[in-house]
């Protein structure tokens, strides 16, 4: 039975997105990944209830977690796991197919990373005001400018926020590589 | 010192050329007296910081990928990082490469799009914290101490990602950076949350929870008494530096822990002037912290006279 359910389904795709995915197959449900996680009492799920929601297919109801969002990325789930289930790369996993769908969370900070990697893409190397100027002016300009007044201030009086972006010089070659990777991840789907 | 030393390819990363300046100039001063040699990987990429995984996956790793192509390029026996976020891509995308044959097939077809190409584990990957421990030793280091930190109570912080997913040190409680820290003469304080997150980039998402695990960890630095947090990444010295202000007014506490670069400290104790080292760009000032380094070592903790009625312990050996 459990078989069929898992066909080429939703559970089935996750695990292939993730390198060294199929290790949640043999997920315990003992709750070592939640009970590590610094923001686990903030997600609307914990990893250990989210990969049960997986595993039954609930595609939707995963992807519109808050929980991938609330990663932090400190892998301390991924050491303790006694069954080595690479839990970080699959909230990255998660995070990629909610964008993907368009399904995604309202915490999500989509904007933001999407904003981050355009300037990676546009100049080789990141640039935090751009950034953060850029996701701003796409939300709540004036709250978010206001919020960000307190640190933003203190970071420019003391040097610490470059005005212009640094550039590689190679850019063409960048370019070239990046579009080749899209290229081959495009025909795997 | 290593025979590896003329083999160092320097990968500097974005913040430590924007936010994070101190660090790299402390770290510069630093490998010049100890006499490495760091060769920065011409023309360096961003290493997609964890936004670039969260929206692409093999484009984000064959961006890391590029600059292990270019630092091997170069000759190099060891890759040096001295921000964990691009220790860890650097590392992981190296590891996985080596692990995964789809993934390592796929990452070196987009590379020579840009004629380029990886062989996974050519490069050593190492975290600078590592590469000075390691290679140069306690005893070189404590040769080079000209001014103990004496008296100075230092947390050593060392956050996720030098020890976690996958490193040599104990990805819980790693002692490294306190046994540094202790050859430069200072005094480390007990530091549970050691190698707690310090949030990330969770400050763009939720002030709720990553103030909360700001605060935490300046609590527990703070229970301790210690008057500054050592780190060894930019992105753990902004959240807990720059968003101090804003804890305190989130939670009414009154956080006042400087937060500095252990290779500040390196610097201080090898006797290099606070300026040299960028001293002062941090938000909470160290000035009242630096003015606790003592001209005498502290006296050592006297033992509690155990009680002459009580049953006999154990002694421990000499």
């Amino acid at each position: 039975m459990q078989d069929n359910s898992r066909g080429s389904s939703f559970y089935k795709r996750v695990i292939e997105a993730t390198p060294g995915g199929e290790a949640l197959s043999l997920c315990l449900q003992c709750g070592t990944c939640g009970g590590s996680c610094p923001s686990g009492p903030d997600m609307d799920a914990t990893p250990r209830r989210l990969f049960a929601m997986i595993a039954a297919n609930m595609e939707d109801e995963v992807l519109g977690c808050n929980t991938p969002w609330y990663c932090v990325s400190c892998y301390y789930c991924t050491v303790r796991c006694p069954q080595e289930i690479p839990v970080t790369d699959l909230m990255y996993t998660l995070k990629r197919m909610a964008i993907a769908r368009g399904r995604y969370h309202k915490d999500a900070h989509v904007t933001f990373s999407s904003n981050f990697v355009d300037l990676v893409e546009k100049n080789g190397r990141s640039f935090e005001l751009g950034v953060m100027t850029r996701t701003m002016l796409a939300s709540h300009p004036i709250a978010s400018a206001l919020k960000a007044s307190g640190y933003g201030l203190s970071m420019m009086q003391k040097g610490r926020v470059s005005l212009t972006p640094e550039h590689i010089e190679n850019m063409p070659q960048l370019t070239a590589i990046l579009d080749e990777a899209k290229h081959i991840a495009s025909q795997k789907e | 010192m290593s025979p590896a030393n003329d083999h160092y390819a320097y990968y500097p990363g974005c913040s430590i050329r924007s936010t994070s300046k101190a660090y790299e100039q402390s770290t510069m001063k630093v490998v010049e007296s100890l006499g490495m040699t760091f060769q920065e990987v011409e023309d360096w990429n961003c290493c997609g910081a964890t936004e670039y995984f969260s929206i692409n996956s093999l484009p984000a790793y064959s961006l890391v990928a590029r600059n292990l192509s270019l630092a091997a390029e170069q000759g190099a026996s060891d890759l040096v990082a001295p921000c964990s976020a691009c220790f860890l891509n650097l590392h992981k995308t190296d590891k996985y490469m080596g692990k995964y044959k789809d993934l390592n097939e796929d990452v070196n077809q987009a590379l020579a799009a840009g004629n380029l190409g990886y062989e996974p584990g050519s490069l050593q990957i190492r975290h600078l914290l590592d590469v000075i421990v390691e290679d140069i030793g306690f005893d070189t280091i404590a040769e080079k101490t000209e001014k103990p930190l004496w008296g100075l109570r230092v947390a050593p912080y060392y956050g996720c990602l030098i020890v976690r997913p996958d490193s040599k040190y104990n990805p819980e409680y790693p002692t490294h950076l306190d046994e540094l820290l202790r050859v430069l003469g200072a005094t480390v304080v007990d530091f549970p949350l050691k190698t707690h997150c310090c949030g990330g980039h969770m400050t763009q998402i939720s002030d709720e929870t990553a103030y909360e695990l700001i605060r935490r960890l300046l609590h527990n630095a703070d229970e301790y008494q210690a008057d500054a947090i050592a780190t060894i990444c930019p992105m753990c010295q902004m959240n807990l530096d720059v968003f101090q202000p804003q804890v305190n007014r989130m939670f009414k506490t009154d956080f006042d822990i400087p937060i500095l670069y252990f290779t500040q400290l390196m610097g201080l104790a090898f006797g290099i002037s606070e300026k040299e080292l960028g001293f002062g760009s941090e938000v909470v000032s160290a000035n009242a912290a630096l003015k606790k380094i003592a001209d005498e070592a502290p006296e050592k903790a006297k033992k509690a006279r155990r009680d002459k009625k009580a049953l006999p312990m154990p002694e421990s050996l000499p």
